[in-house]
């Protein structure tokens, strides 16, 4: 076994250099144990990290120009630029309403009470089943002879069939019953897991049921409330089933996922396939990047609640 | 269970340290230990007593040095090849397997055959007087009963050498004195060489055939009980063993093997303990037990008028916090009905006022341990 | 928030009527929030019971229920679309998934919660990036890799896209339960003379099993569910049942509808008993995601 000897200067009197050698990388928690790590290092790195850069190194590449022209290409096409709009249009306003409805609802419900785990199960219900059902249901439900719009007419609340499928609504209300309940769980552990003893503190000391909320636990929730809407938005940006199903997939929910999969699986134009992908995973992660930013200057340590 | 014949003659830690980064957690501990020997590792939390131990059991890799078990090599061991027994803090015991079955695991290790391991984790359970729990599970026990299982667990393999990192501090103090008084006996029957890791003077002292008592990585001092309680090495020790007043005053003159000393223009003679040349800084130091009280007008030699500020009973003898004319503020202990606002003279005999060299500019701490024993937080140790 | 309005100001600030007061306001939110879940579930019925009325109507134009109910469009897409042997290639993959996902996660999942060690930070983020990821982003640059490799199209190329999301899955999901276990429980295994081998088998093992079942339902029902990365690798006779149903729906006009209406309730059956299975194992909230605050330095 050949070991370098560590210079003269930071040698400490030692038995042997071998163990010497061992003891330091011991000390920095290097040792055999980190061989346990290799099948997931290897996993990551075939899988994940040598496809994406294998993807970003194609979409410098492409079939015809210089290597900035699939790029050049897909912002100076307005058909295709106007995707990330349409995306965004989608996923920020559905986001924030899933995040922003789950939190009065999450506080209501963060106590015990009879039926909370039957509410809860029926949550998770749509998030299991996936948002190609959620389509299919919705076109029966939303469309133009479903139940929702029967009850619309029987309460004469609208003359004729609200249009409420193949178009922006529909993607919309997609992403809100697959998203909300996602939020909505997210919300409810982060809150359960504030002591409730800090808000019985600031009632002792006087403060009432809004200023309990708005000084103590909504603070404490903040960081909690910025991972859920990244985790809601990451799950909306990447719409594709609905965008296709109950959207209106060449038009007003043209999605950036819709234009990246036809380069890829209609054209065969994977380099160009690869720099809307690039795009795509771009802004995304801009805006967590920017949420996950502003989060570190809110209080993270410890709410005191189950660890 | 048989009483074993030690196979070794001493135990022998050189030049042992470890770092955590750019911390130094132990620097450089020396200590030889005789078989069978009961030594206490003591210390304030993060002196680096923890760290001793668990060097010494292979769990952390030592940054220099070396242990030596007679003319074996035990540091580059791993901790399941030094033949070490360990008694956890929280008692560490596997939630998913029986008494008798946590007790067998290192004989099942060690391959040994099926009639021995019964025979022999029948009988350290007899040991520790769990025959009826045999076969219940470790979260059925009391915290006692599991810290009975969880020495069971670490004698039954009849280790060279018994490692107990602070075993009795998860124990309400009834039971911590009825459990102290039980590892001794096991120590002494069973012949044991224990190492045993606490930061509870009281119980070091009780336990221990000799102490050491470490501060900030550093041995301060190796002895035994009646050493360190008599005759603590500086001032930090002695902070650490019940000294709990502690005064930084100047010294003045020598007065025969005594030496006076002065704060204010107050002056006290004490006993000296190391050299201290006159106009040298130094802490004087002296247990509260060792304050006499008696009638204001006494006049002996460190007599100082005072008036009782705090009393608390305790039982036969009260505990006293009072203030002398010049500001300082003694901590007593008497059996006169003091009362505060009682004008009193404070009486030290000169060889129980220590003399220590202060060369920091470190304020005492107190004790750790109050005189009923209740533990203050020791972050980072509980489970 | 609704209502913060009619706080009477009555009553001296102090524990006492901090009761009675909430209850005042709280009573008009309550019933505006209970609405809410109430109308939101409403929906969430119409949603699943339209498909599942449809797919046992005989014919439904414009009435609130169809004309009569028949079983035999269930016969017809289960031979349409040849559902036994998706249904087998979805058992297929999702086995193999969550077996080799827990392989390869449960050890890694191990060494991030107990140990310290240079770059583990980089490591924890790079193993949480792919669920940070929209799955097409990452899903068409890994499916062009593997179709150059001639994985793709077959089932090994979808097992190999579904351990992408699953794997950090399984590590997130694993760490707190690792966490939870004492580490002097191991090292009490050490001192008792067992080997790093024994540890692992006679004391983590048995006491993570409740860790791992969990976490292998949890990853078993995102892979049946997961659509975009197989959608992606699949090939014809490697599709599993979302991503048929995704081809028969986006085909509707072909195919009756309530032939896909019936799968799709085929679908939804198999989802909802995978669901009554994972919940006696883990709660509601372990389905959606398992929150952890970043690892302290």
């Amino acid at each position: 076994m050949s070991v370098t000897t560590p210079p003269a200067a930071t040698t400490r009197p030692s038995q042997s250099p071998r163990v010497h050698w061992r003891h330091r990388l011991a000390e920095r928690g290097v040792d055999g144990q980190l061989w346990l790590l290799a099948p997931a290092v290897l996993f990551v790195v075939l899988l994940f990290l040598y496809p994406f850069f294998y993807g970003l190194g194609l979409s410098f590449q492409p079939t015809e120009g210089g290597p900035f022209s699939d790029y050049a290409r897909f912002f100076g096409d307005a058909y295709q630029r106007g995707t990330i709009w349409t995306t965004l249009g989608l996923a920020l306003p559905a986001a924030l309403l899933n995040v922003l409805a789950s939190v009065p609802i999450a506080y209501r419900m963060r106590g015990r009470f009879r039926g909370k785990r039957l509410v809860t199960i029926l949550l998770v219900v749509p998030i299991t089943l996936g948002t190609v059902l959620t389509a299919q249901g919705l076109l029966n439900f939303l469309g133009p002879t479903g139940w929702f719009n029967r009850v619309l007419l029987a309460l004469h609340l609208t003359d004729e069939p609200v249009r409420l499928v193949h178009n922006y609504w529909g993607v919309f209300f997609s992403l809100i019953i697959t998203g909300f309940p996602f939020a909505f769980l997210l919300v409810l552990s982060y809150l359960s897991g504030i002591d409730p003893t800090l808000e019985r503190a600031a009632a002792t000391l006087g403060a009432g049921w809004w200023q309990r909320f708005r000084a103590v636990t909504l603070p404490l929730l903040m960081p909690g409330l910025a991972t859920t809407f990244c985790l809601t938005f990451v799950l909306a940006f990447s719409v594709f089933p609905s965008a296709v199903l109950v959207g209106n997939p060449a038009g007003e929910t043209r999605v950036i996922s819709i234009a990246a999969y036809q380069a890829a699986y209609e054209q065969y134009d994977y380099p160009y396939a690869s720099a809307i992908a690039m795009v795509m995973g771009f802004i995304e992660l801009v805006i967590i990047s920017v949420v996950l930013l502003a989060r570190t200057r809110l209080y993270t340590g410890s709410s005191g609640g189950k660890g | 269970m048989r009483v074993t014949a030690p196979d070794f003659s001493q135990l022998r830690l050189d030049g042992v340290s470890r770092r955590f980064g750019s911390q130094d957690a132990l620097t450089g501990l020396d200590l030889t230990i005789q078989a069978g020997e009961f030594i206490a590792l003591l210390g304030p939390s993060g002196c680096g007593k923890s760290t001793a131990l668990n060097c010494l059991a292979g769990l952390l890799p030592l940054t220099a040095g070396s242990i030596w078990q007679d003319e074996r090599r035990v540091d580059t061991l791993p901790p399941e090849r030094r033949g070490f027994g360990m008694v956890f803090q929280n008692y560490a015991l596997f939630p998913h397997m029986s008494v008798r079955a946590n007790v067998a695991f290192g004989l099942r290790m060690r391959r040994l055959p099926r009639d021995e391991i019964r025979r022999r984790t029948t009988e350290a359970i007899r040991l520790v007087h769990l025959e009826e729990h045999a076969d219940k599970l470790p979260g059925q026990l009391s915290g006692g009963q599991q810290q009975r299982v969880a020495i069971a667990r670490a004698v039954v393999l009849e280790p060279s050498l018994v490692l107990m990192d602070e075993p009795l501090s998860n124990l309400d103090a009834k039971l911590r004195l009825e459990m102290r008084t039980e590892i001794r006996r096991l120590h002494q029957s069973l012949g044991l060489t224990t190492v045993y890791v606490t930061h509870d003077q009281e119980e070091a002292l009780s336990l221990a055939d000799r102490l050491v008592v470490l501060r900030a990585g550093r041995v301060q001092q190796i002895g035994s009980p009646q050493t360190l309680h008599t005759r603590p090495a500086n001032w930090h020790v002695a902070d650490f063993m019940g000294y709990r007043n502690l005064w930084p005053m100047r010294a003045q003159s020598a007065q025969g093997a005594l030496v006076e000393v002065e704060a204010d223009g107050f002056r006290l003679v004490g006993d000296p303990v190391g050299d201290i040349a006159p106009g040298e800084a130094v802490m004087a130091g002296v247990r509260p037990e060792d304050v006499r009280v008696d009638d204001p007008g006494e006049a002996a030699t460190n007599t100082m008028p005072a008036e009782i500020e705090v009393v608390e009973y305790q039982g036969r003898e009260l505990a006293a916090e009072a203030r002398t004319a010049a500001g300082i503020r003694v901590h007593l202990r008497t059996d006169r009905r003091v009362a505060p606002g009682d004008m009193v003279a404070l009486i030290i005999d000169p060889q129980r006022l220590l003399i220590f060299p202060n060369d920091s500019d470190e304020q005492p701490s107190g004790p750790l341990v109050d005189e009923v024993g209740t533990r203050l937080e020791e972050p980072g140790l509980v489970g | 928030m609704a209502t913060v309005t009619g706080i009477p100001g009555t009553g001296v600030p102090g524990v006492g009527p901090a009761r009675p007061r909430r209850r005042l306001v709280a009573r008009p939110a309550a019933w505006l929030i209970w609405g809410a879940v109430i109308f939101f579930f409403l929906n969430l019925l119409g949603i699943v019971g339209s498909v599942l009325v449809s797919s046992f109507g005989r014919q439904w134009f414009d009435t609130w229920l169809p004309e009569g109910f028949t079983a035999t469009w269930y016969s017809d897409a289960w031979n349409q679309f040849t559902l036994g042997q998706v249904i087998l290639v979805t058992l297929e993959v999702s086995l193999l998934v969550v077996g080799l996902s827990l392989l390869i996660g449960v050890p890694a999942a191990y060494v991030l919660a107990r140990r310290s060690f240079p770059g583990k930070r980089a490591a924890y983020v790079v193993f949480l990036l792919p669920i940070l990821m929209p799955p097409i982003t990452y899903g068409i640059p890994l499916a062009t890799v593997l179709y150059k490799f001639g994985l793709a199209g077959h089932l090994s190329g979808v097992v190999l896209a579904n351990l992408v999301p699953s794997v950090p899955f399984v590590i997130l999901t694993m760490t707190p339960f690792i966490e939870q276990i004492d580490p002097r429980i191991e090292s009490a295994a050490r001192m008792c003379g067992a080997g790093l081998r024994s540890v692992f088998l006679r004391v983590l093992a048995p006491l993570l099993l409740p860790g791992m079942l969990a976490s292998a339902i949890l990853v078993l029902v995102r892979t049946v569910g997961m659509f975009e990365l197989t959608f992606l690798t699949a090939g014809p006779d490697s599709q599993t049942l979302v991503v048929a149903l995704y081809y028969s729906m986006s085909a509707a006009g072909i195919r009756a509808q309530q032939s896909v209406d019936a799968m799709a309730v085929i679908y939804t059956s198999m989802m909802l008993v995978l669901l009554v299975i994972a919940l006696r194992y883990v709660n509601p909230t372990q389905l959606v995601a398992r929150v952890k605050e970043e690892p302290e330095p």
